[in-house]
């Protein structure tokens, strides 16, 4: 089972090491991972997404616990959280292809950042279904290179998406 | 690992204390804040990197400087200081290799909860990350077996990076801190305000807040269940030791009637000779004790964490036994053993609070007398016993030396058969007298620990019961304790082989011996050769000013150990036995305490 997990540390040198040491001295994965510092420059928040059993996300949530440098540590549930992921996309499109790329990125409200005789690269803003299915309306066109920053996310006091 | 030509040490002019002087340099600073600590003693191995700090040492009145023969030996003396007391041990090394060699210590030290600060010099700054001489990243290579680590960057900081190191080593769940400070750092200076101002930082460590406190419904939930169980056992561990619980933990025994039974750990943590000890259990534990959890009712366990040696196969490990784990480290809730009352609290707060609600409450003992009716005849029918020989048996000499040094001594290990019969023969009567590595289990703690023990408690008897594998493994520390006046003596068990990888090859690999001899394989010394006996362990000692002796017949082996005990010096006492004895009872890894082995029945010798 997939779980999104957000962390609020220490903006400090060597904690992302002993975050991700915590994850792969137990063999997870990680799937995304998304770090930057919050509106107090002290901290930190990083958002990961990991799969693995409940027992065993348990005791690493534990773990992280007990860093340190580690001061909150949540693992985001169904519905309780927002989230978006940003992604850069440099896609083949000369000639006409380039206006039906322009058409679908107008549906999914992504944006063109930048244009030449080849290619465009495209930004796009949204949660893991919008991201997956744009990706999938994209990719007959030739998706040439690829940038995500990983999911963030912030738990939410109400369950209604908007 | 003394990269430069040391001067031989002078004492020059005390330490100043920071806030009098107008300038001072990092290394001075560093250890002006290790004495505020409190610290009375460093185990330190000089080199390029941390040669500064110990120029700053040779100025201190207050601290002593012990100069171990390996960094290994001043990691596991720290162990030793650390056990014996309860403060952080504090060990120093250089960069690179002094640091690398202290990297098993650490783990040691996170694996049974040992507060100890770990210090090592750095390359200087503009060094890093450039394959300098003597640089290896000790910050990466330390991360996951520390509970916390600095890379001090700036001479400003080390005042509160100090004091956060101690409290951190020394408080909540204990462990090993490492500083890691670079030679620029402890050479640059640092004046004014702007030391003031580092003197007297506060620490900042929003993230950690070590001790937890049960709630009243949480210990009262557990009363109702002793209130109504019918084969209770508490499972007492290193908590108890750590959390300094031992008061509270007899109180709570006495109060219900319990009966107890400890980890190795634990030991010390609840008198050996008391009418509800089962002694200890686990994997070659006492048979009462590991059936008595085998076959409870209701499980108590206080600050243990269930660790494979303990459990066996987990899965029928106390299988109808309701739970409850107080735990001052919520990651052991769970972990190895899913339970029905995890208590995330500080032992000896909720051990003391339980006895409290007992008395307020008006709580009823339960009539348990089957049941320790029953445990009290396992003890009797199955006490740690061995058979007799013509030769030392060496569960027989460590016994002897429970009776000469009247069960009061500090006793150190090393890692293998001896270590369990060291426990097995020896009772503990009290808390931090049984210090061995259990947890990483490594060969040649016995005599730096023996060493560092004896440093922090020079009243006490400190011996080192150790075999001749794991001796071997730290045999240099022979000169520390000559050279800094330490009188330790060692129980050496020479039994020529690896005794206990020889007791697994006998028993599951048909007694094929794959690098497990010591001794010459073809003219093998023993207790009918001796003249064949490698190495020449008397000898050796007399080479490094030890006094030895050499005993192999029974008949000398009591007054062998009186003299080791009453000699006023370090002394090393080569006990020849017999490599045949099997340390039992035994219970093979993945088995469970039903399937325990209580009778020796060797393989192929």
């Amino acid at each position: 089972m997939r779980h999104t997990l957000s962390v609020l540390v220490e903006n400090k040198f060597g904690v992302l090491a002993r975050v991700a040491g915590m994850f792969s001295g137990r063999g997870f994965n990680i799937d995304t991972l998304n770090v930057a510092p919050t509106h107090d420059p002290k901290y930190s928040r990083i958002t990961a997404t990991v799969k693995g059993d409940s027992q065993q996300l348990d005791q690493c949530i534990k773990q992280l616990h007990k860093l340190i440098d580690v001061l909150e540590v949540s693992d985001l549930g169904q519905g309780q959280f927002a989230s978006r992921e940003l992604i850069l996309l440099k896609v083949a499109g000369d000639g006409g292809k380039r206006s039906e790329i322009v058409q679908i990125c107008d549906i999914f409200r992504a944006k063109i950042i930048d244009v030449s005789q080849r290619s465009v690269i495209i930004e796009l803003t949204g949660n893991q279904e919008k991201v997956d299915a744009f990706l999938q309306m994209i990719e007959p066109f030739g998706i040439k290179a690829m940038a995500r920053t990983g999911i963030a996310a912030l738990e939410r006091n109400r369950k209604l998406e908007l | 690992m003394s990269t430069e030509t040391l001067q031989p040490a002078t004492q020059s002019t005390p330490v100043p204390a920071p806030s009098a002087v107008t300038s001072i340099k990092g290394a001075d600073l560093f250890v002006a804040c290790l004495e505020r600590e409190g610290v009375d003693v460093i185990f330190a191995y000089p080199g390029g990197a941390s040669m500064e700090i110990h120029q700053s040492l040779t100025r201190s009145s207050r601290i002593r400087t012990i100069l171990p023969r390996h960094e290994q030996g001043c990691g596991f003396m720290a162990h030793g200081y650390a056990r014996a007391t309860g403060k952080a041990g504090v060990c120093m090394a250089t960069s690179g290799p002094g640091a690398t060699n202290l990297v098993t210590c650490i783990a040691d030290a996170i694996m049974d909860s040992t507060p100890m600060i770990a210090i090592t010099g750095q390359v200087k700054q503009e060094f890093i990350g450039k394959s300098a001489f003597q640089e290896t990243d000790v910050f990466g290579i330390t991360l996951p077996i520390v509970k916390h680590s600095y890379l001090i960057l700036k001479i400003e900081d080390i005042p509160r990076i100090v004091k956060e190191a101690f409290y951190i080593a020394q408080s909540g769940r204990p462990g090993p801190v490492v500083l890691d400070l670079p030679k620029d750092v402890q050479q640059a200076t640092i004046s004014g305000e702007a030391l003031e101002r580092a003197m007297a930082a506060e620490m900042d460590i929003p993230g950690y807040s070590p001790l937890p406190k049960a709630t009243d419904e949480e210990l009262l939930a557990i009363l109702d269940e002793c209130a109504r169980a019918t084969r209770p056992v508490i499972y007492s561990g290193g908590g108890i030791i750590t959390g300094d619980a031992q008061d509270e933990l007899k109180e709570f025994a006495e109060l219900t009637g319990f009966p107890v039974t400890t980890t190795l750990m634990g030991l010390g943590g609840f008198e050996e000779d008391h009418p509800q000890s089962l002694r200890w259990f686990g994997m070659h534990g006492c048979v009462a004790g590991n059936w008595a959890v085998c076959e409870s009712s209701l499980l108590l366990t206080f600050g243990a964490r269930f660790d494979d040696r303990i459990t066996g196969a987990i899965a029928k490990f106390a299988p109808e036994a309701t739970v409850a784990h107080i735990d001052i480290d919520k990651s052991e809730h769970h972990k190895n053993k899913v339970v029905q009352y995890p208590v995330h609290s500080d032992v000896k707060y909720a051990l003391g609070r339980l006895n409290e609600l007992i008395k307020e409450r008006g709580f009823q003992k339960p009539d348990i007398s089957d049941w320790t009716g029953k445990t009290n005849g396992w003890m009797e029918q199955y006490p740690f016993e061995f058979e007799d020989s013509p030769h030392i048996q060496p569960q027989f000499a460590i016994q002897t030396l429970y009776e000469e040094t009247k069960g009061e001594a500090i006793i150190t290990t090393g890692v293998g058969q001896h270590q369990m019969w060291a426990a097995q023969f020896y009772k503990f009567h009290q808390p931090r007298s049984f210090l061995s590595s259990l947890g990483l289990g490594t060969m040649g703690f016995g005599l730096p620990a023996a060493l560092g023990a004896k440093v922090a408690k020079p009243d006490r008897i400190v011996v080192d019961i150790d075999g001749d594998g794991s001796f071997m493994m730290n045999v240099q520390e022979l000169a520390t304790a000559i050279m800094e006046k330490i009188p330790v003596k060692i129980l050496l068990l020479n039994n020529q082989h690896l005794g206990m990888v020889v007791q697994w090859e006998d028993i599951l690999y048909e007694g094929v011996r794959a690098q497990t001899i010591l001794g010459h394989p073809d003219n093998l010394g023993g207790p009918e050769k001796i003249d064949s006996l490698y190495p020449n362990w008397p000898q050796i000692a007399e080479g490094f000013g030890v006094a030895c002796k050499r005993v192999w017949k029974k008949e000398d082996l009591r007054a062998a150990i009186r003299e080791m005990v009453d000699h006023d010096g370090p002394y090393l006492l080569d006990v020849v036995v017999p490599f045949t004895e099997h340390v039992m009872p035994f219970i093979p890894a993945g088995l469970s305490a039903k399937e325990i082995l209580i009778k020796s029945n060797p393989g192929a010798k």
